[in-house]
């Protein structure tokens, strides 16, 4: 029969010999083969307790960024919006009162921000469109949960800790990617 | 009195019966969790690592769980058989070890206290009809589940035991003719005074036992009854909750019990080699029956391990290769150790 490719490889087809019908020899060798491994260097991880380093582009949750006196960066202009693939950010503008100087920079701010994160794709285009450096991807990922709507993170759960009054908290949330 | 049995007795062989069902179950335990270490290590994974340290509680945890799990019995089984399976299973896996000499003599209390539960003339036999009835657990459970593939399992695992039955005795008789003795005490005192454990004697015939060994067990490579992969765990499909851990454990038990019976008849049992048991008794007294229990344990210990190693290393056979190799690889093999062993025997005229 003409082969289909010139791959073909012609397979032997001999009948055992009496050391190969032993079997014996065989089994042992497999078996130095698994009592070698017991030495090797296991690949796993114990994952809670050690973590792998992610590389310096991973892009993981969202942060809301505060300046250097606790006060929010958004002013709520929605380019971060405009440019997400994924419409998965969802915002709504408020005018800053008189006497909120100390909670937000600039006059108008975000009353409510939303990231959908089962939408997200952490293409970090928001963080690229951001003009005030609010938003910025940080190096934790998304948590799993049960339910769908507690992956619609708020600003509770996305602005970071206050940085004068929770210095630790704000230095761990920070991390390596946001712009210093 | 015809009743004229002495209370102590009773009470000390009730002590010694209580620490070896005991120490069976622990250890039947312990070697779930090594099993998964073993596995874990072969594989180049880390294994149960979570429950306590080193994953020590994991059995327990695995325990607590099957006690929780919801006990199902199937509408169309039959209810007394399917809860008689795999307590019959245990019973015999546990009923084993009542022969086997653990240690010496100890002395205790104004008594001399045998650490072997019974002193049968004919342990061997025992071991044997105890044995072969294990199989019985595993076929009434099968039949009672009213499931073609624990059906199928059942009947793999009574044909397999049949056939290796047969290759175990006929080497296992090349190994009396050796010893002239059934009693396992005897058996191993003899190893112990004479030079050399049976192993020396016996080569082939240990092989052909631990083959067997493995068969009898249900163990991989021979683990066709349970065949995960092809049956749906055979025997046991339908059981859940702690009926389905007894069949586990009962497993388990029977390598722990078949490794004490290979240890007993081909390595010497309890006795500690390279050192003369007489003196270290001179020497320390009690203690070197611990030292021999222990020695028994060790032995036991690299017995089931080598049982884990195989079970990691080998894939399973396939019907006609395991009837292949029962009746006309094993069972000529055993013959020709039999007849070889009787006619050096002849010639020496022991």
């Amino acid at each position: 029969m003409q082969a289909l490719t010139n791959r073909v490889k012609q397979v032997e087809r001999k009948p055992l010999s009496f050391m190969e019908r032993l079997y014996l020899p065989a089994i042992f060798k497999g078996m130095l083969i698994t009592f070698g491994h017991m030495f090797k260097k296991r690949p796993t991880i114990n994952y809670p307790e050690k973590k792998r380093p992610f590389s310096p582009v991973f892009r993981g949750l969202h942060v809301l960024n505060r300046d250097a006196e606790g006060r929010e960066n958004c002013t709520a202009c929605g380019l971060c919006a405009v440019a997400c693939p994924a419409e998965a950010i969802t915002m709504e503008a408020a005018e800053r009162k008189s006497g909120e100087e100390n909670l937000y920079k600039e006059e108008k701010y975000a009353a409510k921000y939303e990231i959908n994160m089962l939408r997200c794709i952490f293409c970090g285009l928001c963080e690229e469109a951001c003009p005030k450096d609010a938003i910025y991807l940080s190096e934790t990922f998304a948590p799993s949960d049960y339910q769908r709507k507690q992956f619609i993170y708020s600003k509770d759960e996305l602005l970071i800790p206050h940085p004068v009054n929770e210095p630790d908290a704000y230095q761990k949330a920070l991390g390596n990617r946001a712009k210093k | 009195m015809l009743l004229a049995i002495d209370l102590g007795l009773i009470i000390e062989k009730l002590v010694l019966i209580l620490i070896v069902v005991m120490g069976s179950l622990v250890i039947a335990m312990y070697a779930t969790y090594g099993e998964r270490k073993i596995a874990a290590a072969l594989q180049d994974r880390r294994g149960p690592n979570r429950a306590g340290p080193f994953g020590l509680f994991q059995p327990l945890a695995d325990g607590l769980k099957l006690f929780f799990k919801e006990e199902i019995i199937p509408d169309f089984s039959s209810k007394f058989l399917f809860i008689l399976g795999p307590s019959m299973a245990m019973l015999t896996a546990i009923m084993t070890s009542a022969v086997v000499p653990w240690g010496d003599t100890i002395h205790f209390f104004d008594r001399d206290i045998s650490l072997q539960i019974a002193n049968v003339d004919v342990g061997i036999l025992y071991v044997f009809g105890v044995v072969s009835m294990g199989v019985y657990g595993i076929m009434i459970g099968s039949w009672a589940s009213n499931n073609k593939f624990s059906l199928m399992g059942g009947l793999r695992a009574a044909s397999q035991i049949i056939s290796y039955e047969l290759a175990m005795g006929i080497s296992i008789i090349a190994l009396i003719m050796v010893t002239g003795q059934l009693d396992l005490k005897e058996i191993v005192l003899q190893q112990q005074k004479g030079n050399w454990w049976n192993i020396v004697y016996q080569p082939l015939g240990f092989l052909i036992f631990l083959i067997c060994a493995f068969a009898e067990c249900n163990r991989a490579p021979f683990d066709l009854a349970e065949a995960e992969s092809e049956l749906i765990g055979g025997y046991h499909t339908e059981y859940s909750s702690m009926k389905l851990g007894f069949y586990l454990f009962a497993e388990y038990i029977n390598m722990f019990i078949s490794s004490v019976i290979m240890s007993t008849l081909f390595f010497g049992g309890y006795d500690i080699p390279f050192v003369n048991e007489q003196h270290l008794q001179v020497s320390i007294g009690q203690w070197a029956v611990l030292l021999q229990v222990l020695c028994l344990l060790a032995k036991v210990v690299c017995f089931i391990f080598f049982f884990m190693w195989v079970r990691w290393t080998i894939p399973r056979f396939r019907y006609d290769q395991l009837m292949n190799l029962g009746w006309k690889v094993l069972l000529p093999l055993a013959l020709i150790n039999m007849l070889a062993t009787g006619g050096v025997l002849l010639f020496l005229n022991k």
